[in-house]
Protein backbone atom coordinates (compact mmCIF):
# COMPACT_ATOMS: atom_id res chain seq x y z
CA UNK A 1 0.00 0.00 0.00
CA UNK A 2 3.28 2.43 -0.71
CA UNK A 3 1.05 4.03 -3.53
CA UNK A 4 -1.31 5.82 -0.60
CA UNK A 5 -1.38 9.71 -0.93
CA UNK A 6 -2.62 12.40 1.61
CA UNK A 7 -5.36 14.84 0.19
CA UNK A 8 -7.89 17.12 1.35
CA UNK A 9 -11.40 17.66 0.71
CA UNK A 10 -13.32 20.88 2.03
CA UNK A 11 -10.86 20.77 4.75
CA UNK A 12 -10.90 17.00 5.56
CA UNK A 13 -7.67 15.02 5.84
CA UNK A 14 -8.42 12.27 2.73
CA UNK A 15 -6.64 9.04 1.62
CA UNK A 16 -6.48 6.65 -1.85
CA UNK A 17 -4.44 5.50 -4.27
CA UNK A 18 -2.50 7.71 -6.36
CA UNK A 19 -4.04 8.24 -9.72
CA UNK A 20 -7.62 7.74 -8.77
CA UNK A 21 -10.20 10.05 -10.56
CA UNK A 22 -11.26 12.23 -7.58
CA UNK A 23 -14.86 11.35 -7.31
CA UNK A 24 -14.02 7.75 -6.60
CA UNK A 25 -11.44 8.56 -3.83
CA UNK A 26 -14.25 10.78 -2.48
CA UNK A 27 -16.57 7.81 -2.20
CA UNK A 28 -13.68 6.00 -0.84
CA UNK A 29 -13.65 8.56 2.21
CA UNK A 30 -17.11 8.44 2.25
CA UNK A 31 -17.68 11.77 0.55
CA UNK A 32 -20.15 12.40 -2.01
CA UNK A 33 -19.67 14.16 -5.02
CA UNK A 34 -22.88 14.27 -7.30
CA UNK A 35 -22.51 12.64 -11.04
CA UNK A 36 -25.05 11.71 -13.57
CA UNK A 37 -23.41 11.56 -16.89
CA UNK A 38 -20.57 9.37 -14.82
CA UNK A 39 -21.13 5.29 -14.78
CA UNK A 40 -18.85 2.69 -12.84
CA UNK A 41 -17.17 0.86 -15.16
CA UNK A 42 -17.33 3.26 -18.13
CA UNK A 43 -14.31 6.12 -18.70
CA UNK A 44 -15.55 9.05 -17.32
CA UNK A 45 -15.86 11.80 -19.84
CA UNK A 46 -16.83 14.86 -18.15
CA UNK A 47 -19.98 15.59 -20.23
CA UNK A 48 -22.75 17.27 -17.49
CA UNK A 49 -19.85 19.15 -15.18
CA UNK A 50 -22.64 18.04 -11.83
CA UNK A 51 -19.32 16.59 -10.60
CA UNK A 52 -17.36 19.92 -11.02
CA UNK A 53 -15.13 21.31 -7.64
CA UNK A 54 -12.66 23.95 -7.11
CA UNK A 55 -8.75 23.22 -7.58
CA UNK A 56 -6.64 25.91 -7.18
CA UNK A 57 -9.21 28.20 -8.02
CA UNK A 58 -10.07 26.49 -10.64
CA UNK A 59 -13.27 24.26 -11.39
CA UNK A 60 -11.98 20.69 -12.81
CA UNK A 61 -14.56 17.53 -13.53
CA UNK A 62 -13.78 15.48 -10.53
CA UNK A 63 -15.19 12.38 -12.72
CA UNK A 64 -11.85 12.72 -14.76
CA UNK A 65 -9.57 13.90 -12.93
CA UNK A 66 -6.64 11.60 -10.79
CA UNK A 67 -6.16 13.05 -7.13
CA UNK A 68 -2.60 13.84 -6.46
CA UNK A 69 -0.59 14.28 -3.52
CA UNK A 70 -1.31 16.71 -1.29
CA UNK A 71 -4.43 18.50 -3.46
CA UNK A 72 -6.93 20.41 -1.74
CA UNK A 73 -10.31 19.93 -3.03
CA UNK A 74 -13.06 22.73 -2.40
CA UNK A 75 -16.17 20.71 -2.94
CA UNK A 76 -18.78 21.46 -0.51
CA UNK A 77 -19.25 25.21 -0.24
CA UNK A 78 -21.91 27.49 -0.98
CA UNK A 79 -20.95 28.45 -4.49
CA UNK A 80 -20.25 24.86 -5.64
CA UNK A 81 -23.23 24.03 -4.36
CA UNK A 82 -25.25 26.53 -6.15
CA UNK A 83 -23.52 26.01 -9.51
CA UNK A 84 -24.16 22.09 -9.53
CA UNK A 85 -27.76 23.24 -8.73
CA UNK A 86 -27.95 25.57 -11.86
CA UNK A 87 -26.97 23.13 -13.99
CA UNK A 88 -29.72 20.53 -13.10
CA UNK A 89 -31.78 23.64 -13.60
CA UNK A 90 -30.20 24.14 -16.95
CA UNK A 91 -31.59 20.65 -17.97
CA UNK A 92 -35.22 20.54 -16.50
CA UNK A 93 -36.14 24.04 -19.08
CA UNK A 94 -34.22 22.78 -21.86
CA UNK A 95 -36.06 19.23 -21.86
CA UNK A 96 -39.41 19.07 -21.29
CA UNK A 97 -40.03 16.71 -17.82
CA UNK A 98 -43.25 16.35 -16.73
CA UNK A 99 -42.25 14.22 -13.83
CA UNK A 100 -46.06 13.82 -12.69
CA UNK A 101 -46.61 11.65 -15.91
CA UNK A 102 -43.01 10.20 -16.07
CA UNK A 103 -42.90 6.05 -16.43
CA UNK A 104 -39.13 6.93 -14.23
CA UNK A 105 -40.15 9.11 -11.79
CA UNK A 106 -38.89 8.06 -8.36
CA UNK A 107 -36.51 6.79 -10.04
CA UNK A 108 -34.80 9.09 -11.66
CA UNK A 109 -31.46 10.20 -11.46
CA UNK A 110 -31.98 13.94 -12.58
CA UNK A 111 -34.87 14.36 -10.52
CA UNK A 112 -33.32 13.19 -7.65
CA UNK A 113 -30.42 15.19 -7.79
CA UNK A 114 -32.90 18.42 -8.09
CA UNK A 115 -34.35 16.75 -4.62
CA UNK A 116 -31.18 16.53 -3.24
CA UNK A 117 -30.10 20.24 -4.06
CA UNK A 118 -34.01 21.44 -3.27
CA UNK A 119 -34.56 23.03 -6.63
CA UNK A 120 -38.31 24.67 -5.93
CA UNK A 121 -38.18 26.53 -9.43
CA UNK A 122 -35.53 26.46 -11.86
CA UNK A 123 -34.40 30.23 -12.12
CA UNK A 124 -33.87 30.14 -16.31
CA UNK A 125 -37.13 30.18 -18.30
CA UNK A 126 -38.73 26.90 -19.53
CA UNK A 127 -38.21 26.16 -23.42
CA UNK A 128 -40.95 24.02 -23.92
CA UNK A 129 -38.51 22.11 -26.95
CA UNK A 130 -40.66 20.47 -29.96
CA UNK A 131 -39.44 16.86 -29.56
CA UNK A 132 -40.45 13.78 -30.91
CA UNK A 133 -40.84 10.43 -28.91
CA UNK A 134 -40.07 7.45 -31.15
CA UNK A 135 -41.97 4.15 -30.95
CA UNK A 136 -41.20 2.78 -34.20
CA UNK A 137 -38.62 -0.60 -32.19
CA UNK A 138 -40.96 -3.21 -31.00
CA UNK A 139 -39.58 -3.04 -27.49
CA UNK A 140 -38.32 0.26 -26.64
CA UNK A 141 -39.94 3.70 -26.61
CA UNK A 142 -37.38 6.93 -26.87
CA UNK A 143 -38.63 9.76 -25.72
CA UNK A 144 -36.90 12.18 -26.88
CA UNK A 145 -38.56 15.22 -24.02
CA UNK A 146 -35.96 13.52 -21.79
CA UNK A 147 -33.06 13.10 -22.79
CA UNK A 148 -30.02 15.02 -21.12
CA UNK A 149 -27.04 13.34 -23.90
CA UNK A 150 -25.06 12.42 -21.13
CA UNK A 151 -24.46 8.93 -24.01
CA UNK A 152 -24.71 5.75 -21.24
CA UNK A 153 -26.70 4.20 -23.45
CA UNK A 154 -24.09 4.64 -26.61
CA UNK A 155 -21.54 3.85 -24.20
CA UNK A 156 -22.86 0.70 -22.71
CA UNK A 157 -25.66 -0.95 -25.24
CA UNK A 158 -24.00 -2.99 -27.87
CA UNK A 159 -24.50 -5.78 -29.62
CA UNK A 160 -22.29 -8.70 -29.85
CA UNK A 161 -19.96 -7.49 -32.36
CA UNK A 162 -19.48 -4.09 -30.38
CA UNK A 163 -21.48 -1.88 -32.53
CA UNK A 164 -23.88 0.96 -30.33
CA UNK A 165 -27.95 0.33 -30.37
CA UNK A 166 -27.58 4.06 -29.84
CA UNK A 167 -26.11 7.00 -31.72
CA UNK A 168 -25.91 10.69 -31.99
CA UNK A 169 -27.88 12.34 -34.96
CA UNK A 170 -27.65 16.27 -35.87
CA UNK A 171 -25.32 18.79 -34.18
CA UNK A 172 -26.12 21.82 -31.99
CA UNK A 173 -29.15 22.60 -30.82
CA UNK A 174 -30.77 20.02 -33.02
CA UNK A 175 -28.68 17.12 -31.65
CA UNK A 176 -30.14 13.75 -30.64
CA UNK A 177 -29.36 10.41 -29.29
CA UNK A 178 -31.30 7.70 -31.46
CA UNK A 179 -31.86 4.43 -31.44
CA UNK A 180 -30.93 2.84 -34.74
CA UNK A 181 -33.82 2.08 -36.97
CA UNK A 182 -32.41 -1.37 -38.07
CA UNK A 183 -31.23 -2.65 -34.61
CA UNK A 184 -33.87 -1.21 -32.69
CA UNK A 185 -36.07 -3.91 -34.57
CA UNK A 186 -34.82 -7.26 -33.43
CA UNK A 187 -33.20 -5.46 -29.74
CA UNK A 188 -33.59 -8.13 -27.85
CA UNK A 189 -35.66 -7.89 -24.23
CA UNK A 190 -32.92 -8.46 -21.85
CA UNK A 191 -30.55 -5.63 -23.41
CA UNK A 192 -33.89 -3.38 -23.97
CA UNK A 193 -33.78 -3.47 -19.64
CA UNK A 194 -30.53 -3.33 -19.44
CA UNK A 195 -30.95 0.24 -21.71
CA UNK A 196 -33.64 1.42 -19.52
CA UNK A 197 -31.91 1.01 -16.89
CA UNK A 198 -28.47 2.36 -17.71
CA UNK A 199 -30.61 6.01 -18.86
CA UNK A 200 -30.31 7.89 -15.71
CA UNK A 201 -33.53 9.66 -17.01
CA UNK A 202 -36.73 8.58 -18.24
CA UNK A 203 -35.70 8.77 -21.85
CA UNK A 204 -35.33 4.92 -22.60
CA UNK A 205 -38.43 2.97 -21.59
CA UNK A 206 -39.09 -0.65 -22.31
CA UNK A 207 -43.19 -1.13 -23.68
CA UNK A 208 -45.41 -2.24 -21.73
CA UNK A 209 -43.58 -1.81 -18.60
CA UNK A 210 -43.98 1.52 -15.97
CA UNK A 211 -45.47 2.44 -12.91
CA UNK A 212 -44.49 -0.47 -11.46
CA UNK A 213 -43.46 0.47 -8.27
CA UNK A 214 -45.71 1.85 -5.47
CA UNK A 215 -44.79 5.55 -4.78
CA UNK A 216 -42.98 5.12 -1.30
CA UNK A 217 -40.87 2.44 -2.34
CA UNK A 218 -38.76 3.90 -5.25
CA UNK A 219 -35.29 4.24 -5.59
CA UNK A 220 -35.25 7.92 -4.08
CA UNK A 221 -38.60 8.40 -2.56
CA UNK A 222 -36.87 7.64 1.18
CA UNK A 223 -33.25 8.96 0.99
CA UNK A 224 -31.55 11.21 -1.05
CA UNK A 225 -29.20 10.03 -3.77
CA UNK A 226 -25.77 10.10 -2.35
CA UNK A 227 -26.71 8.58 0.50
CA UNK A 228 -25.30 4.76 0.04
CA UNK A 229 -21.73 6.90 0.29
CA UNK A 230 -20.65 7.14 3.60
CA UNK A 231 -18.28 5.26 6.51
CA UNK B 1 -54.62 41.07 16.87
CA UNK B 2 -56.75 39.96 13.46
CA UNK B 3 -55.51 36.73 11.83
CA UNK B 4 -53.81 36.53 8.77
CA UNK B 5 -56.34 35.94 5.34
CA UNK B 6 -55.57 33.13 3.03
CA UNK B 7 -57.12 33.52 -0.37
CA UNK B 8 -56.96 30.72 -2.97
CA UNK B 9 -57.60 29.85 -6.88
CA UNK B 10 -57.51 27.39 -9.65
CA UNK B 11 -56.20 28.70 -12.63
CA UNK B 12 -55.30 26.15 -15.60
CA UNK B 13 -55.05 22.98 -12.71
CA UNK B 14 -57.36 19.83 -12.07
CA UNK B 15 -57.95 21.18 -8.26
CA UNK B 16 -55.59 18.36 -7.24
CA UNK B 17 -53.55 20.78 -5.33
CA UNK B 18 -56.99 22.56 -3.36
CA UNK B 19 -57.80 18.48 -2.06
CA UNK B 20 -54.37 18.34 -1.52
CA UNK B 21 -55.05 21.45 1.09
CA UNK B 22 -58.12 19.47 2.73
CA UNK B 23 -56.00 16.41 3.04
CA UNK B 24 -53.99 18.12 6.08
CA UNK B 25 -57.16 16.20 8.24
CA UNK B 26 -58.12 17.94 11.74
CA UNK B 27 -55.35 20.07 11.52
CA UNK B 28 -57.86 21.92 9.13
CA UNK B 29 -59.71 22.75 12.82
CA UNK B 30 -56.25 24.53 13.85
CA UNK B 31 -56.28 26.02 10.49
CA UNK B 32 -59.48 28.10 10.87
CA UNK B 33 -58.37 28.93 14.15
CA UNK B 34 -54.98 30.68 12.57
CA UNK B 35 -56.16 32.13 9.78
CA UNK B 36 -59.14 33.87 8.09
CA UNK B 37 -60.02 32.92 4.11
CA UNK B 38 -61.22 34.96 2.19
CA UNK B 39 -61.73 34.68 -1.93
CA UNK B 40 -61.19 31.11 -2.26
CA UNK B 41 -63.49 27.68 -3.74
CA UNK B 42 -63.19 26.51 -0.24
CA UNK B 43 -65.70 29.22 1.08
CA UNK B 44 -66.97 30.34 -2.40
CA UNK B 45 -65.89 33.51 -1.65
CA UNK B 46 -66.00 35.09 -4.94
CA UNK B 47 -64.32 38.67 -5.09
CA UNK B 48 -61.76 39.98 -2.71
CA UNK B 49 -63.32 42.04 0.33
CA UNK B 50 -60.09 42.90 1.81
CA UNK B 51 -56.56 42.97 1.76
CA UNK B 52 -55.05 39.20 1.93
CA UNK B 53 -51.74 38.41 2.97
CA UNK B 54 -50.98 34.68 1.85
CA UNK B 55 -52.41 33.81 -1.40
CA UNK B 56 -52.33 30.18 -3.00
CA UNK B 57 -52.17 29.85 -6.74
CA UNK B 58 -53.03 26.51 -7.94
CA UNK B 59 -52.56 25.83 -11.86
CA UNK B 60 -50.86 27.32 -15.02
CA UNK B 61 -52.19 30.42 -16.97
CA UNK B 62 -53.68 28.79 -19.88
CA UNK B 63 -55.91 32.05 -20.95
CA UNK B 64 -57.02 35.77 -20.86
CA UNK B 65 -58.97 34.83 -17.11
CA UNK B 66 -56.40 33.08 -15.70
CA UNK B 67 -53.82 36.35 -16.17
CA UNK B 68 -56.58 38.26 -15.21
CA UNK B 69 -57.21 36.24 -11.86
CA UNK B 70 -53.55 35.79 -11.19
CA UNK B 71 -53.15 39.41 -11.58
CA UNK B 72 -55.39 40.70 -9.33
CA UNK B 73 -54.29 37.72 -6.92
CA UNK B 74 -50.22 39.34 -6.67
CA UNK B 75 -52.63 43.26 -6.74
CA UNK B 76 -54.39 41.96 -3.32
CA UNK B 77 -52.04 39.11 -1.74
CA UNK B 78 -49.28 40.72 -0.10
CA UNK B 79 -47.35 36.86 -0.39
CA UNK B 80 -47.41 34.40 -3.37
CA UNK B 81 -47.14 31.17 -3.78
CA UNK B 82 -47.23 28.80 -6.59
CA UNK B 83 -48.89 25.08 -5.18
CA UNK B 84 -47.73 22.38 -7.22
CA UNK B 85 -46.31 21.51 -10.81
CA UNK B 86 -48.79 23.23 -12.99
CA UNK B 87 -48.43 26.48 -11.47
CA UNK B 88 -44.05 26.30 -11.38
CA UNK B 89 -43.77 24.63 -14.60
CA UNK B 90 -47.61 24.59 -16.52
CA UNK B 91 -47.80 21.25 -15.54
CA UNK B 92 -49.69 18.39 -17.93
CA UNK B 93 -51.78 21.37 -19.66
CA UNK B 94 -48.79 22.72 -20.62
CA UNK B 95 -48.16 19.40 -22.82
CA UNK B 96 -49.56 20.99 -25.28
CA UNK B 97 -46.85 23.31 -25.80
CA UNK B 98 -45.36 23.47 -29.05
CA UNK B 99 -48.29 22.51 -30.71
CA UNK B 100 -50.47 25.50 -32.79
CA UNK B 101 -53.31 25.87 -31.39
CA UNK B 102 -54.91 25.38 -34.41
CA UNK B 103 -54.07 22.01 -34.01
CA UNK B 104 -55.60 21.49 -30.43
CA UNK B 105 -58.75 22.83 -31.21
CA UNK B 106 -59.50 20.69 -33.98
CA UNK B 107 -57.87 17.61 -31.98
CA UNK B 108 -60.94 18.05 -29.26
CA UNK B 109 -63.97 19.34 -31.72
CA UNK B 110 -63.25 17.91 -35.09
CA UNK B 111 -60.95 15.23 -35.17
CA UNK B 112 -60.44 13.93 -31.94
CA UNK B 113 -61.60 9.76 -31.78
CA UNK B 114 -64.06 10.46 -28.91
CA UNK B 115 -65.21 13.68 -31.48
CA UNK B 116 -69.28 12.20 -31.91
CA UNK B 117 -72.05 14.72 -32.06
CA UNK B 118 -70.23 17.94 -33.62
CA UNK B 119 -71.25 16.99 -37.07
CA UNK B 120 -71.49 21.03 -38.44
CA UNK B 121 -67.33 20.83 -36.83
CA UNK B 122 -68.20 23.85 -34.82
CA UNK B 123 -64.96 25.44 -33.07
CA UNK B 124 -66.21 27.40 -29.68
CA UNK B 125 -66.36 30.73 -30.84
CA UNK B 126 -68.22 32.79 -28.16
CA UNK B 127 -67.18 36.01 -26.81
CA UNK B 128 -67.47 35.34 -23.58
CA UNK B 129 -64.93 32.06 -23.28
CA UNK B 130 -61.85 33.33 -22.50
CA UNK B 131 -58.74 33.51 -24.84
CA UNK B 132 -56.46 30.21 -25.05
CA UNK B 133 -52.93 31.38 -24.73
CA UNK B 134 -50.25 30.95 -27.30
CA UNK B 135 -48.86 28.19 -24.33
CA UNK B 136 -49.42 27.73 -21.42
CA UNK B 137 -47.37 29.72 -18.73
CA UNK B 138 -45.97 28.60 -15.17
CA UNK B 139 -47.50 31.89 -13.04
CA UNK B 140 -43.94 33.38 -12.11
CA UNK B 141 -43.26 34.12 -15.57
CA UNK B 142 -46.33 35.98 -15.39
CA UNK B 143 -46.68 37.26 -12.34
CA UNK B 144 -44.23 37.69 -9.32
CA UNK B 145 -44.10 34.64 -7.58
CA UNK B 146 -42.91 34.41 -3.46
CA UNK B 147 -42.70 30.72 -2.98
CA UNK B 148 -42.46 27.69 -4.70
CA UNK B 149 -44.15 24.45 -3.68
CA UNK B 150 -43.76 21.75 -5.68
CA UNK B 151 -45.52 18.35 -6.10
CA UNK B 152 -48.73 16.68 -7.87
CA UNK B 153 -50.21 17.45 -5.83
CA UNK B 154 -47.79 18.92 -3.16
CA UNK B 155 -47.81 16.62 -0.51
CA UNK B 156 -50.32 17.74 2.25
CA UNK B 157 -47.74 18.20 5.27
CA UNK B 158 -45.87 20.11 3.02
CA UNK B 159 -48.77 22.80 2.63
CA UNK B 160 -49.26 22.45 6.05
CA UNK B 161 -45.72 23.10 6.82
CA UNK B 162 -45.63 26.03 4.70
CA UNK B 163 -48.70 27.72 5.82
CA UNK B 164 -47.64 27.82 9.92
CA UNK B 165 -44.26 28.81 8.32
CA UNK B 166 -45.64 31.90 6.60
CA UNK B 167 -48.06 32.40 9.46
CA UNK B 168 -45.83 32.00 12.46
CA UNK B 169 -42.41 33.11 10.38
CA UNK B 170 -40.64 30.37 11.79
CA UNK B 171 -38.05 28.66 9.42
CA UNK B 172 -39.85 26.31 7.88
CA UNK B 173 -38.75 22.69 8.04
CA UNK B 174 -37.99 20.91 4.50
CA UNK B 175 -37.61 16.85 5.39
CA UNK B 176 -36.63 14.98 2.28
CA UNK B 177 -39.98 12.71 1.71
CA UNK B 178 -41.93 15.56 1.42
CA UNK B 179 -40.68 17.68 -1.62
CA UNK B 180 -41.32 15.81 -4.99
CA UNK B 181 -42.64 16.60 -7.81
CA UNK B 182 -45.18 13.72 -8.59
S1 LIG C 1 -36.83 11.97 -16.79
FE1 LIG C 1 -36.69 12.39 -14.59
S2 LIG C 1 -36.72 14.62 -14.44
FE2 LIG C 1 -37.45 14.07 -16.49
S3 LIG C 1 -39.69 13.92 -16.31
FE3 LIG C 1 -38.88 11.87 -15.93
S4 LIG C 1 -38.65 11.77 -13.71
FE4 LIG C 1 -38.84 13.93 -14.22
S1 LIG D 1 -31.09 8.28 -23.81
FE1 LIG D 1 -30.64 8.34 -21.62
S2 LIG D 1 -28.65 7.30 -21.48
FE2 LIG D 1 -28.91 7.89 -23.62
S3 LIG D 1 -27.92 9.90 -23.80
FE3 LIG D 1 -30.11 10.26 -23.41
S4 LIG D 1 -30.22 10.48 -21.20
FE4 LIG D 1 -28.26 9.53 -21.61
Amino acid sequence: MSNLIKFKIDGKECMAEAGKFIVDAAADNGIYIPTLCNMKGVKPKGACRICSVRINGRLMTSCTTPVTDGMEIESNSAEIQDLRKSIIELLFVSGNHFCPACEKSGNCELQALAYRYQMMVPRYPYEFPMKPVDASSPRIIKDQNRCIFCKRCIKTIKDKNGRSYFVFRNRGHKLEVVLDEEMGKTIDIATAHLAMENCPVGSILVKEKGFDTPIGKRKFDKEPIGSDIKL
Amino acid sequence: MSKPVVATTSLAGCFGCHMSILDIDERILTLIELVEFNKSPVDDIKTFTKPVDIGLIEGGVCNSENVEVLKSFRKNCKILVSLGECAIMGGLPALRNGIPIEECLHEAYIGGPTVQLNKDGIMPNDDELPMLLDKVYPCHEIVKIDYFLPGCPPRADLIWDALVALVTGDPMKLPYEVVKFD
